[in-house]
């Protein structure tokens, strides 16, 4: 059985480089893209060549990270152009004979270096009533069926990293739009059984800067580094208001 | 408004009631607390980037829906898995109150998964049985293999609902600890801006740590960057004590080389532990229950099956676990995340090929000393008015010398709901303690120092050198000679550590000084465990000395009591006193540990 084991320890080590797009206002307004070689490893991700960076040759490049695989949302950033976890990107996957542009998700405010101003994006989240409204008080849980709970499993999943709203050009042009995740995360309410606020999530949604302004780019599906299908949650979100919740 | 000379400003706030961490403990202590006074919650990260929403497999309580079950039987698991060093008293309060922890959760939005008839649907997991052993038994509420994930989510949208207050991205470095009325209270805590480098004073008459573990001592952990045991350390340097120290977890299943969690799930769900030749070696070891023994028990048995030269791999230096038996539809249902890990960082198909795996530090059994109401203690009986703590931070002790798998998001629903009770409880008949006029002097010395170091050494490579040694000499197995040899290391690191350069000179998301100040706390943590484990000469639970191999309940079925004392060490550990605590004992009697 071992023979069949692939080899992980093994993988030599290589040199890439990463062009990373820095900005600090208190040293200059400008941004400036420097490029680092790093040498990695085959199970390397992009985050830890960010780390290498930051632990080997400048202290002062910043960004967000915390669990480093996937699931705490910290580190959405772009990375030759898409909008992917730095820690869920393994190096090995890129084309590496090229250098890697890493540069911070788009649409927010940049603070420095790979670091945004997450408040607006999480004031659509909150916006969007994202908490269970139910007048009953149960003694015991409530009761739901195992196909009334995969109604809304998919949506879930998120983990409020950004990367679909600031794949968006919709948010982009206009940052007034609530954006694919505050949708995403409506959905979960509205088409959990258990629920009674779907109405006024769904008013709040079909507002001019609601669901009818998503073009349906699937840009944001992409994205998303959980695999959940946004653009589809979208559109159920615009037919639950069309027709009422299915 | 006070200007320092790095031109940071200081600000003041007032709340009845301060709870340090947004994790899974002081968001449900939020919960209770935010809807009858002003409380402000404190976070290092945005709430839920919390460590929390890493957890996989679920959460205990005898609720009883698929099978028979009961809290006494809970209660008899959590002590036998806790190696007989758990408190009873608090493991039967854990077991008592878990039901109506996860009708909370359920009743605030949880998506547990269902049974065909609604109810919330359960399954095994290690060392929780039937009968005092007989069988495995179905007690593990569970969200997918994202359970702690559906926590956090849920109870931040909770907060969100209840309007609490949080200041995020805030980093708490000080206990302000004030004498008033003849005893040393907690008055404040003071906290570092990251986005500004602004210094904030939260003033609070109940004051909640829930500041989760600290994994980083270790290099290989299932632990997130950010769990630099910041909270434990504060306590440490207030000079109150630390209990069972010694006692760290290391979970059996992370991916080989990496240390990502896959969860004890896999193996509830039937996965099967095997060694190069493909024996599934947990037979020899836990005749009874396999591969759902504890994971102390389990974690010492692959490392002993690479030891013995029969793990698997170019280096054998590693186990399998085997999912291939199981049809693709129960891993897609039940355990799609994990399933995503092995192939996303190891390239493996779990359906078709069994995954590398080998033990990965996990969670700190010990922590700051608390009773049953959560308020901490500064001996062994006696109590700091207005403090708690609550979570992987805090010692109650429901863990014993081994934690059971679903016991922690248990333990931070419950005991961080009693903190938020009794914090109220508290700060309604308590005054505000004054702060002191110096209240934020010793943050300002700790950053001027970080901040204008211009030395020679880097914090990342003396974070890896404590790290190395912590991996080699204090992990699964531990003997003197190699606790010794740890202490030396790191008072060389120590040494070096006051030669470290800072080369982000900046005010604004400073993370490079951040680094330098948590590398401190693993210094102190790292230390104190070290001492802890060199002093308890048995083995026990997580505890394994080479030179002690069997349990010594005549002499050491008590905690560890660390206290730090005010002189300066001529040998390494020298200004850490080891004192020791009784264990409360109700029902249960210390018995051979057999499964």
């Amino acid at each position: 059985m071992a023979d069949d084991i692939k080899v992980i320890a093994e993988v030599p080590s290589f040199t890439v480089t990463l062009m990373v797009r820095r900005y600090d206002p208190e040293v200059s307004e400008e941004v400036k893209w420097v490029d680092y070689d790093v040498t990695v490893y085959g199970t390397d991700r992009v985050l830890d060549a960010l780390h290498k960076i930051k632990w080997e040759i400048d202290g002062s490049l910043t960004f967000r990270r915390s669990c480093a695989h996937g699931v705490c949302g910290s580190d959405a950033m772009r990375i030759n152009g898409r909008n992917r976890l730095a820690c869920k990107t393994l190096i090995k996957d890129l084309d590496i004979t090229q250098p890697i542009y890493v540069e911070p998700i788009k649409g927010l405010p940049v603070e420095k270096d790979l670091v945004v101003n997450m408040e607006p994006f999480y004031k659509a989240y909150r916006d969007i009533n994202p908490f269970l409204v139910a007048s009953d008080k149960p003694e015991k849980e409530r009761l739901q069926s195992p196909e009334d709970r995969a109604r809304f499993d998919d949506t879930t999943k998120c983990i409020l990293c950004a990367a679909c709203t600031t794949s968006c050009p919709v948010f982009w042009t206009d940052g007034q739009y609530f954006g694919p995740a505050a949708i995403v995360n409506a959905h979960r309410f509205i088409f959990d059984s258990r629920d009674e606020g779907a109405e006024v999530r769904l008013d709040i949604l079909n507002d001019k800067e609601g669901v009818w302004r998503c073009r349906t780019t699937f840009n944001c599906t992409e994205a998303c580094p959980r695999g959940i299908q946004v653009t589809k949650a979208i559109a159920e979100v615009k037919q639950a208001i069309l027709k009422g919740r299915a | 408004m006070p200007q320092n000379e790095h031109g940071t400003n200081t600000h003041y706030h007032q709340h009845d009631i301060v709870i340090v961490g947004a994790g899974g403990a002081g968001m449900r202590a939020a919960i209770e607390a935010g809807p009858h006074l002003k409380t402000a919650v404190i976070s290092k990260l945005f709430p839920t980037r919390s460590h929390t929403g890493a957890a996989q497999g679920g959460m205990a309580a005898a609720l009883a829906n698929v099978e028979e079950d009961n809290w006494e039987w809970h209660t008899f698991d959590t002590v036998k898995g806790g190696d007989y060093l758990v408190d009873q008293d608090a493991a039967e309060i854990l077991a008592k109150e878990s039901v109506q922890a996860v009708i909370d959760l359920e009743n605030m939005g949880l998506p547990f998964n269902r049974t065909p008839d609604g109810k919330i649907d359960q399954r095994r997991f290690g060392g929780h049985t039937r009968d005092h052993g007989k069988a495995p038994v179905r007690r593990s509420c569970y969200a997918a293999d994202r359970t702690g994930h559906m926590i956090l989510q849920t109870l931040y949208q909770t907060c969100v609902k209840l309007g609490i207050e949080f200041f995020n991205e805030f980093y708490v470095l000080d206990l302000v600890m004030t004498e008033y009325n003849g005893e040393q209270r907690p008055s404040a805590v003071v906290a570092f801006e990251l986005a500004t480098g602004d210094i904030h004073v939260f003033q609070g008459k109940s004051i909640v740590f829930a500041t989760g573990g600290f994994g980083k001592i270790y290099k290989t952990t299932s632990n997130a960057h950010t769990l630099t045991g910041d909270g434990v350390g504060i306590i440490w340097r207030k000079g109150l004590p630390l209990e069972d120290m010694e006692f760290y977890q290391f979970h059996p299943t992370g991916l080989a080389g990496l240390g990502i969690l896959l969860s004890e799930a896999a193996r509830g769900e039937g996965g099967i532990l095997r060694n190069a030749s493909g024996e599934r070696f947990m037979e020899r070891y836990a005749p009874t229950i396999k591969d759902l023994a504890p994971r102390d028990m389990v974690a010492r048995a692959m490392a002993n099956e690479v030891r013995e030269g029969r793990g698997a791999g170019p280096n054998k230096d590693y186990v399998l676990l085997d999912l291939t038996h199981l049809p693709p539809e129960v891993i897609d249902a039940k355990l799609p995340d994990i399933t995503e890990f092995a192939r996303t960082y190891l390239g493996v198909e779990p359906y078709t090929e069994p995954v590398p795996v080998f033990p990965t530090a996990h969670y700190a059994m010990g922590g700051i000393p608390t009773n049953i109401k959560t308020e901490v203690l500064s001996d062994n009986d006696t109590i700091v008015r207005g403090l708690f703590a609550a979570g992987e931070c805090a010692c109650v002790s429901v863990h014993g010398a081994n934690r059971l798998g679903t016991n922690s998001l248990l333990d931070i629903n419950v005991f961080g709901k009693r903190a938020g009770i009794y914090a109220v409880e508290y700060a309604r008949e308590a005054d505000f303690v004054p702060v002191p006029e110096n209240a934020i002097s010793d943050v300002e010395k700790l950053l001027a120092i970080a901040r204008n170091s211009t030395g020679t050494e880097k914090v990342a490579v003396l974070r890896k050198e404590l790290q190395d040694t912590m991996d080699k000499n204090a992990q699964v197995y531990r003997t003197e000679e190699s606790l010794n040899e740890a202490l030396d290391k790191i008072a060389e690191l120590r040494i070096r550590y006051q030669n470290i350069q800072v080369q982000d000179r900046g005010k604004r998301f400073n993370t490079d000084l951040l680094e330098a100040i948590e590398l401190g706390f693993l210094f102190d943590l790292s230390e104190v465990l070290v001492m802890t484990a060199r002093e308890r000469r048995e083995s026990r639970g997580g505890h394994f000395r080479e030179d002690y191999e069997t349990r010594n309940d005549e002499k050491f079925m008590v905690h560890s009591m660390a206290y730090k004392l005010d002189k300066t060490p001529v040998k390494p550990g020298e200004d850490i006193r080891v004192d020791w605590k009784p264990v409360t004992v109700t029902n249960y009697p210390a018995m051979e540990r057999k499964y």
